[in-house]
C-alpha cells in the first residue's frame, strides 16, 4: 500500500467489506448521529460531508489538527536559511563594504528573512496538510458506492470500517438507521470487476 | 423562501440572506458546475478571443524588445523608468484585493467573501504573473535575468541583499506562490465535485488528477481548515509586506517626490483600492455571464464599494498629506515637485490621479450609487484608470525633473510602451477567460457553510441556552434518541 492508495490494515485480507456507508439528509441530524457513533465507541469510522460542518470534530471526538507545530518549524526553518544566506552573502562569499558600513547589516536582511519565513511557513502548511490527510490517495473503497458520488454535492455521510472491533455487518447497519440514515449500504473493500466503471476518481 | 430579495435592507432586521434565490446544497453546486459543463456559450468567445489578440501583441512587444533592446521604450535620460514599472506596480496592486478578500476578510469572519474570493484569489495569481513580466523584461538584457535570484554562478557573484529591489524580487514570487498554493488549497474541494460529477472518462481522469482523491472526510477538513486558516494568516503580513517593500524601492530613494516615509502604507491602500475596483469589473462581468445574480448579490457588491469609498478616502488622505509634508518639510526640492506634480508638465496626469481615485468614489456615500450597477461598473473602471495614473505620476512626475535643471526632460510614450501595457491585460483577460471556463468560479463548498441549513445547529440557540443554569453540557445519552426522531 503506498502513498496513492488507503491504508488498509493487514488483516483486512478476512473482511468481506470495507464496513457501512450511511447518507443522512441534514447536518443536524448528521452531527447528532456523530454523537452517537462516538458515543458507542466506535474508533475506524469517519464523517464525509460536502462541505466542513463546523464543531463536528467535537462530535466525532478528534483532538486538534498538530498542524501548527509542523508550520512554526518550517516557518522558523525557512527564515533561520533565509537570513544565514544573506549574512553568509555579505560576510564571507561576497563581502561588499559601502560607505564604511559593516558587512553584518541585519535590519537589511528583515523583508527577505520575514518573506522566505512565510515561504517556509505556507510550504509547511500546504504540503504539511497532504501530509496530514494522505493526500493524493486516488484509490478509495468508498469511491466504488454510486451514492457516494454526492459527498461533494449534498451528501453527508458516515462510514464505519469493517476493521473496527465493534463493528458487525448486521447490528452497525441498524444502528445507522437508527440515527436517521436515510440510505445505508455495505461498500465492497475490493472488485476487480467493478475497476471499468466505479465511481470516483480516476 | 416568500421571503423579501433585498439583502442589502437598512437596518439588518428582517433582512434577506446573503445567498438569496433559495438555494439548497445541490442547486448551488448545479448553479457552479454547470457553467464549467456545459458547451462553451458563444460570449465567451466574444472575451476570449479579443483577450487571446492583446496576448499576442504583448508577444510581439516582448520579442521587438529582446531583439531591439529597452531603446523601443520613451525611455530617456532622467525618466529611466517608464511604463515597465508603472505596469509592474499596477498589477501587483491588483493582485492585492484577491489577498485581502481571501485571507484577511476570512480572518475577520466576513461570510461574504465566500462568493467572490476564488474569482478574487485567481485575479491575484494572473495579476501578479503579469506584474512578474515587467521586471522580467526591463532589465534590458534579459539572458541575464538570472542574477536576480541568489543561485551559484561561475562569477562568483551574489546579489545585495541590502537592495529593496532584491527584496521586491523575494517578496513578489514568494506572494505568487503563496497566493496560488492558497488558491489551490481552496480550489480541491470543488475540482473533486467536478469529478464526481464528470460524464466523460477525460474529465474524470484530468479533474480527478487534481481533487487529489478528496472524499470529504472530516478527518480531513480537520487538517485542511486548518491549514486554510494558517495560510490566511501567513497571507495577511505578506501582502502588506509586499506593496511596502514595493514602495521601498521608491522611498529608500533620494528623489524628491520618492523619498517619503508615507509611502508603505499609501501603497498597500492604493494596492487594495485598485484590487478591489478590477474584482469589482468582473464580478459585473461574470455573474451576468454565468447567471450567478443570487450568488454574486448586491450585498457583495455593497460591501465592496464601501471597501472602496474607504481606501479611496485613505487614497485622497495620502495624496493630501504628501503634499502637507512637502511644504511643511522647508525642503525647496520636495516643495517643487509637488508643486510641479500638480502644475507642471505632467498636471494633465495628477488630475486624472485626483478626479478618478478621490472624487469617484465618494458618489458611495449615498446607498443610490452604492446599489447603482451602471454607477458601479463605470467607477470600477474610472477607478482602475486612476490607480495606474498614481503609479505614472509617481515614477515619472518625480523623475522628470530632480535637483538639476540641466538634466530635465519629459517622458513620452512610444507605441511599445502602450503595445505592452495592452498586452498585459491580454495576458490577464486570456487567463481569467480559461479559469472562468475551465474552473467552478465560486468557493461552492464554502458557499454552502454560510446557507442557514449548514449549521449543525440550526435553530438550537433557545435550547441551548435555557439548560446552560444546569451547568452541564447537553447530556449525550439524549442525543440518539433526538437524533433518530428526525
Amino acid at each position: 500500500m503506498g502513498l496513492m492508495t488507503l491504508d488498509v490494515p493487514e488483516a483486512a485480507a478476512g473482511y468481506s467489506h470495507y464496513g457501512v456507508l450511511a447518507r443522512f439528509e441534514t447536518a443536524k441530524v448528521l452531527y447528532r448521529a456523530c454523537e452517537a457513533v462516538r458515543d458507542a465507541g466506535y474508533s475506524k469510522w469517519d464523517a464525509l460531508t460536502p462541505f466542513p460542518v463546523h464543531g463536528l470534530e467535537k462530535a466525532m471526538g478528534l483532538k486538534p489538527s498538530k498542524l501548527p507545530f509542523l508550520v512554526l518549524a518550517t516557518g522558523l526553518s525557512g527564515a533561520g536559511l533565509g537570513f544565514a544566506l544573506q549574512s553568509w552573502v555579505h560576510i564571507k562569499a561576497y563581502p561588499l563594504i559601502i560607505s564604511g558600513k559593516p558587512l553584518f547589516t541585519w535590519p537589511a536582511f528583515v523583508p527577505v528573512t520575514f518573506e522566505l519565513g512565510v515561504l517556509g511557513a505556507a510550504l509547511g502548511a500546504v504540503l504539511g496538510m497532504f501530509a496530514f490527510n494522505k493526500l493524493p490517495t486516488y484509490h478509495h473503497p468508498l469511491f466504488r458506492s454510486e451514492n457516494f458520488t454526492r459527498v461533494t454535492d449534498d451528501g453527508l455521510f458516515i462510514a464505519i470500517e469493517a476493521w473496527d472491533p465493534k463493528y458487525d455487518d448486521h447490528d452497525t447497519a441498524e444502528f445507522l438507521s437508527g440515527l436517521g440514515a436515510v440510505e445505508v449500504e455495505h461498500v465492497p473493500i475490493d472488485d476487480p470487476a467493478e475497476d471499468g466503471d466505479g465511481g470516483g476518481a480516476a | 423562501m416568500a421571503q423579501s430579495q433585498d439583502n442589502t435592507q437598512e437596518p439588518v432586521a428582517g433582512r434577506a440572506p446573503l445567498i438569496v434565490g433559495g438555494y439548497d446544497f445541490r442547486s448551488l453546486t448545479e448553479a457552479v458546475a454547470v457553467p464549467v459543463e456545459r458547451k462553451t456559450p458563444i460570449g465567451w468567445w466574444f472575451f476570449f478571443l479579443p483577450s487571446l489578440a492583446m496576448l499576442g501583441l504583448f508577444g510581439v512587444s516582448i520579442g521587438w524588445l529582446f531583439w531591439e533592446g529597452t531603446g523601443i521604450w520613451g525611455l530617456n535620460n532622467p525618466v529611466n523608468w517608464g511604463f515597465a514599472i508603472v505596469n509592474f506596480v499596477f498589477w501587483v496592486g491588483i493582485g492585492h484585493a484577491g489577498t485581502l478578500i481571501s485571507a484577511i476578510l476570512f480572518l475577520f469572519r466576513q461570510k461574504w467573501r465566500t462568493s467572490i474570493n476564488r474569482a478574487a484569489e485567481a485575479m491575484t495569481i494572473f495579476a501578479v504573473m503579469c506584474a512578474l513580466v515587467f521586471p522580467g523584461i526591463h532589465v534590458g538584457r534579459v539572458w541575464v535575468a538570472y542574477w536576480m535570484f541568489p543561485l551559484p554562478n561561475q562569477m562568483d557573484m551574489w546579489p545585495n541583499f541590502r537592495s529593496p529591489l532584491i527584496w521586491d524580487v523575494f517578496a513578489v514570487s514568494i506572494y505568487g506562490t503563496v497566493s496560488l498554493m492558497f488558491w489551490y488549497v481552496g480550489l480541491i474541494p470543488d475540482l473533486a465535485t467536478i469529478r464526481d460529477r464528470a460524464k466523460t472518462r477525460i474529465r474524470k481522469i484530468a479533474y480527478g488528477i487534481f481533487a487529489l482523491g478528496w472524499r470529504g472526510s472530516h478527518r480531513n477538513w480537520l487538517h485542511y481548515e486548518r491549514a486554510y486558516l494558517m495560510l490566511a494568516g501567513l497571507a495577511t503580513p505578506l501582502v502588506l509586506s509586499v506593496h511596502s517593500v514595493v514602495s521601498m524601492d521608491f522611498a529608500t530613494a533620494q528623489l524628491p517626490g520618492w523619498h517619503t516615509t508615507i509611502f508603505p502604507p499609501y501603497f498597500v491602500a492604493g494596492a487594495i483600492f485598485s484590487g478591489f475596483a478590477m474584482v469589482m469589473t468582473l464580478m459585473l462581468i461574470c455573474r451576468v455571464l454565468f447567471r450567478m445574480e443570487d450568488i454574486i448579490t448586491m450585498r457583495h457588491l455593497e460591501n465592496m464599494a464601501k471597501i472602496m469609498l474607504l481606501t479611496g478616502c485613505m487614497v485622497g488622505y495620502a495624496y493630501g498629506i504628501e503634499m502637507f509634508i512637502a511644504w511643511y518639510s522647508g525642503n525647496p526640492y520636495e516643495q517643487f515637485a509637488f508643486a510641479n506634480r500638480a502644475l507642471g508638465p505632467y498636471a494633465w496626469a495628477y488630475w486624472i490621479m485626483v478626479s478618478c481615485n478621490v472624487i469617484t468614489p465618494q458618489l458611495f456615500w449615498f446607498k443610490k450609487m452604492r446599489n447603482h450597477i451602471g454607477w458601479l461598473f463605470i467607477s470600477s473602471i474610472l477607478i482602475n484608470i486612476g490607480m495606474w495614473f498614481e503609479r505614472f505620476v509617481i515614477v515619472t512626475s518625480s523623475l522628470h525633473r530632480d535637483f538639476l535643471p540641466a538634466n530635465w526632460d519629459y517622458y513620452q510614450a512610444t507605441f511599445w510602451d502602450f503595445a505592452s501595457l495592452i498586452g498585459s491585460f491580454g495576458l490577464f483577460f486570456t487567463m481569467f477567460c480559461l479559469f472562468a471556463r475551465f474552473l467552478p468560479m465560486v468557493a461552492t463548498a464554502e458557499v454552502k457553510t454560510v446557507l442557514p441549513e449548514a449549521d449543525p445547529h440550526q435553530g438550537e440557540e433557545l435550547v441551548r441556552v435555557v439548560p446552560a443554569g444546569s451547568g452541564v453540557e447537553p447530556s449525550p445519552q439524549a442525543a440518539p434518541a433526538g437524533g433518530g426522531g428526525a
